[in-house]
């Protein structure tokens, strides 16, 4: 097993869903490196939040990013060095909120980043407002008398903006998780992984999580409506299972291979030529 | 009709009769000739309609700057005549589409007429045009006929046989003097911007469409092969910055380009590339604001806001060159500084200087060079923020053999997240002096551009595509002219040496508030009077003269 760990002291609650997804990590790196990716082409882009701290308790390569910015960060990170492995720690306030738009267009593009969206359905380090997947009625600091918005199904949104690797995984099952990060980082082109989380001081939903997740398999990975149909099984308020796995897989050339397609290593620019029509 | 060698020609139609490409095209034809050539654009947020035209000034010796009066008119459509008549000089001429255009003063040429009997394009009309206005100055069949060449690509025969005929239809009022000077590149702005960039080691452009800055996209989007780049068009502004700041992070030269309220956005961006020391070139170019302001008209009103953009203590390169050549150069220097100072730099320029056409000197290019920055050795334990004595912790990139952590946060040396006081301090006081040399770097002769009549008494102060109008004027009135080309770190310096013995002061801006006269303030430079022009539009020679005349 390689030392991954800093020296920095871990600062997450006790209990927090968060030392599930660091462990499931772990176990993914090391199995990385074991199988021959070097340690230093694996590259962690996180933004802000609990769920970003992690680039300070892995002694990887990484990116602390701005707040909503992991993904696009991410993209600019493999757009310069294809070789690099990126993987993107984000959580639901970030990618859903501040940096939504750079979700739907990561994923529409199809850049060959991985997402692993923590989410604990609020922000926690502000100490627990709602965001885009908290339930209707949710009672936070600044909805005291509960939330008046509907949630969104991000799996859904990620389904609508042609992700081509959509699964859904939960910090309590470390192994099962670990497996899907390992599918999403062997996927070429865009992954996106939402993890389930409870938030142990704001929003304890654990038991409910419990409850309500199953393993599910999709038989036809690339059939979009199959996809669906598990995707929409839960509505992200009381209703329905949760079901966990991949859900949808269809691979197409990633966005950072087609745009430098035109690149020759070492080649001698040629300024002089272009100006030749200036004259 | 007098041969004078400096001629304004003002050439107008609406937006999509193609006046723009005939203005270009004539330009050329000058050039060929030997003279200097400087184009103005005027022209409306719109695609259709309206009212644009080029003023395209030629001369012997260098001009970047529009005259008042122009010596020709070449009208595309009636519009054009009514607004740009009264500009002609008393003896000038319009040279117009005898078919769209019913008067009997000037030169009309049968353009519609003949482009359709020799079956062409409607567009071809402006071909005419272009060929009879050539015969009207005189200028050989031959250097006309090599220009259309090399400037159609589609139906050259066919625009070859309209040229021809309008050629010969039409009477010569002047004759053109052919110039000794050999032909220079014409550029704009623009274009001489990604020329730099593409010779400091340019590997990646990203960018959302944003006027005046868009033609750097466009252009480095047609020549992605010729300089073996990546251009990148991304959601928003704030997805380009942070898209920079990761590239430059994993080793590759980003730039970014937009206009202020594009920049605005980017700001967050600029503050992350400081705090996590990421080398990132920003173009900002300006056009009239606040908000959406008028987005084809130029202004000079982002001064203030640039020395600031991004929250937090830090220090930005910023440069704001006067013509292309300058362009060309700082931002060449400025890529190559803010790789070495891993520092963002912005280069400040506005649409005037965007969209101009300039000569180009070919030279500036030799200037420019990729240069290295400073590296970790690959020694040890690589530490990323290790605290320096310049302040300049060497670089390393993820795929070396090195744990590289970049953060947007306070950090300790090695890139972990602290909140502790001392090491706030320790980073911060590397920060500070990164930021002392810094502005020794720039605090050098060429930073502040003194011109016109070195020894006078009496100065003005100009910047940016202003430098343009205020040499032309300085020289004829015999005043100094200071173009402080550096605004931050603020070269004092070279200021205070450029203002040796003088004693009488005026800034000049196109601005409604002087903010470069704001700046100097903080440096104890005060001014005894200020020219503020803030239609949008660039001083003209004349406007700007009556304004000095009795200073």
């Amino acid at each position: 097993m390689e030392k991954l760990e800093t020296n920095i002291i871990n600062t997450w609650c006790p209990g927090c869903g968060n030392f599930g997804i660091l462990q499931a990590v772990k176990l993914v790196v090391n199995e990385l490196i074991s199988k021959g990716t070097p340690r230093e082409n694996i590259v962690i882009v996180t933004d802000i939040g609990c769920n970003s701290k992690i680039a300070d308790y892995l002694n990887l390569s990484s990116f602390y990013s701005l707040h909503g910015r992991s993904v696009i960060t991410a993209m600019g990170i493999k757009m310069a060095n294809p070789e690099l492995q990126v993987i993107v720690f984000t959580g639901d306030g970030a990618a859903l909120e501040e940096g939504v738009s750079h979700l739907i267009h990561a994923a529409k593009r199809n850049s060959d980043i991985n997402v692993i969206m923590h989410n604990n359905r609020l922000f926690a380090l502000t100490t627990g407002q709602f965001t885009a997947v908290s339930p209707k009625g949710f009672k936070g600091k600044s909805t005291p008398e509960g939330s008046v918005e509907e949630p969104i199904n991000p799996l859904e949104l990620m389904m609508a903006s042609n992700s081509s690797f959509i699964a859904r995984g939960y910090s309590s099952k470390i192994e099962h998780l670990k497996n899907l990060i390992i599918e999403a980082v062997n996927h070429k082109g865009f992954s996106f992984i939402e993890v389930m989380q409870p938030c142990v001081t704001f929003f304890n939903n654990i038991q409910f999580l419990n409850e309500k997740v199953y393993e599910a398999v999709n038989p036809e990975l690339e059939s979009r409506e199959k996809a669906l149909a598990l995707i929409k099984e839960w509505n992200y308020n009381g209703d329905g299972k949760i079901p966990l796995g991949i859900l949808f897989k269809k691979s197409r050339p990633s966005y950072e291979e087609e745009i430098s397609k035109h690149l020759v290593k070492d080649k001698k620019i040629e300024i002089e030529k272009c100006l030749q029509a200036h004259l | 009709m007098e041969n004078k060698k400096d001629y304004s020609i003002i050439i107008g139609g609406a937006a999509g009769q193609g006046s723009r490409k005939a203005g270009l095209i004539i330009a050329k034809l000058f050039n060929n000739l030997g003279y200097n050539v400087f184009i103005y654009e005027d022209y409306q947020s719109l695609i259709k309609g309206g009212h644009n035209f080029s003023v395209i000034r030629v001369s012997q010796g260098q001009r970047f700057s529009i005259k008042e009066k122009a010596d020709f008119l070449l009208a595309l459509n009636e519009d054009a005549i009514n607004k740009h008549e009264k500009s002609l000089v008393k003896h000038g001429c319009i040279i117009f589409n005898k078919d769209k255009i019913k008067r009997e003063k000037g030169v009309g040429i049968a353009s519609d007429t003949i482009t359709k009997e020799l079956g062409g394009l409607p567009i071809m009309s402006n071909t005419a045009l272009i060929a009879g206005f050539s015969k009207a100055m005189g200028i050989e069949w031959k250097v006309l006929e090599s220009a259309l060449k090399k400037e159609l690509v589609h139906g050259i025969e066919k625009n070859l046989e309209i040229a021809k005929k309008a050629y010969e239809d039409t009477v010569t009022v002047l004759k053109i003097e052919r110039l000794k000077s050999k032909p220079d590149p014409l550029l704009t702005g623009n274009e001489a911007i990604a020329l730099g960039a593409v010779k400091a080691g340019l590997d990646i452009y990203y960018a959302y469409p944003m006027t005046p800055a868009t033609s750097i996209l466009h252009y480095l989007s047609e020549h992605e092969k010729d300089f073996n780049i990546i251009t990148s068009q991304l959601e928003n502004e704030i997805a380009v910055i942070n898209a920079a700041v990761g590239s430059a992070f994993a080793g590759k030269r980003s730039m970014v380009g937009t206009s202020g309220g594009g920049f605005a956005l980017m700001t967050e961006g600029i503050s992350l590339a400081a705090m996590a020391e990421t080398p990132v070139l920003i173009i900002s170019s300006q056009r009239s604001g606040p908000a959406t302001g008028v987005p084809t008209y130029s202004g000079q009103s982002d001064l203030l806001f640039t020395l600031n953009s991004g929250h937090g203590d830090f220090v930005r390169f910023i440069a704001a060159p006067g013509d292309a050549n300058e362009s060309c150069y700082w931002s060449g220097k400025l890529l190559n500084l803010a790789w070495k100072y891993q520092t963002p730099a912005i280069l400040l320029v506005d649409k005037e200087l965007s969209e101009s056409t300039f000569e180009f000197d070919e030279n500036i290019l030799k200037q420019i060079k990729k240069e290295k920055p400073v590296l970790w050795n690959g020694k040890g334990e690589y530490v990323r923020y290790t605290d320096a004595k310049n302040g300049i912790s060497p670089m390393a990139f993820p795929g070396e053999k090195a744990v590289v952590k970049g953060t947007s946060y306070e950090h300790d040396e090695k890139g972990l997240s602290v909140e502790d006081e001392k090491t706030i301090v320790l980073m911060q006081d590397k920060r500070l002096r990164k930021f002392a040399e810094m502005e020794k770097e720039v605090d050098v002769p060429g930073a502040v551009n003194v011109f016109g009549n070195k020894k006078a008494k009496k100065a003005i102060v100009a910047w940016g595509s202003t430098k343009g109008v205020a040499l032309e004027v300085a020289e004829r009135l015999g005043l100094k002219l200071i173009q402080p080309l550096v605004l931050q770190p603020f070269p004092v310096k070279q200021f205070k040496a450029a203002m040796k013995g003088v004693d009488k002061l005026v800034s000049i801006e196109c601005g409604a508030m002087g903010q470069m006269e704001k700046l100097l303030k903080c440096h104890q430079i005060k001014f005894d009077k200020s020219i503020l022009k803030y239609d949008m539009r660039p001083f003209t020679v004349e406007e700007l003269e009556k304004k000095l005349k009795n200073i």
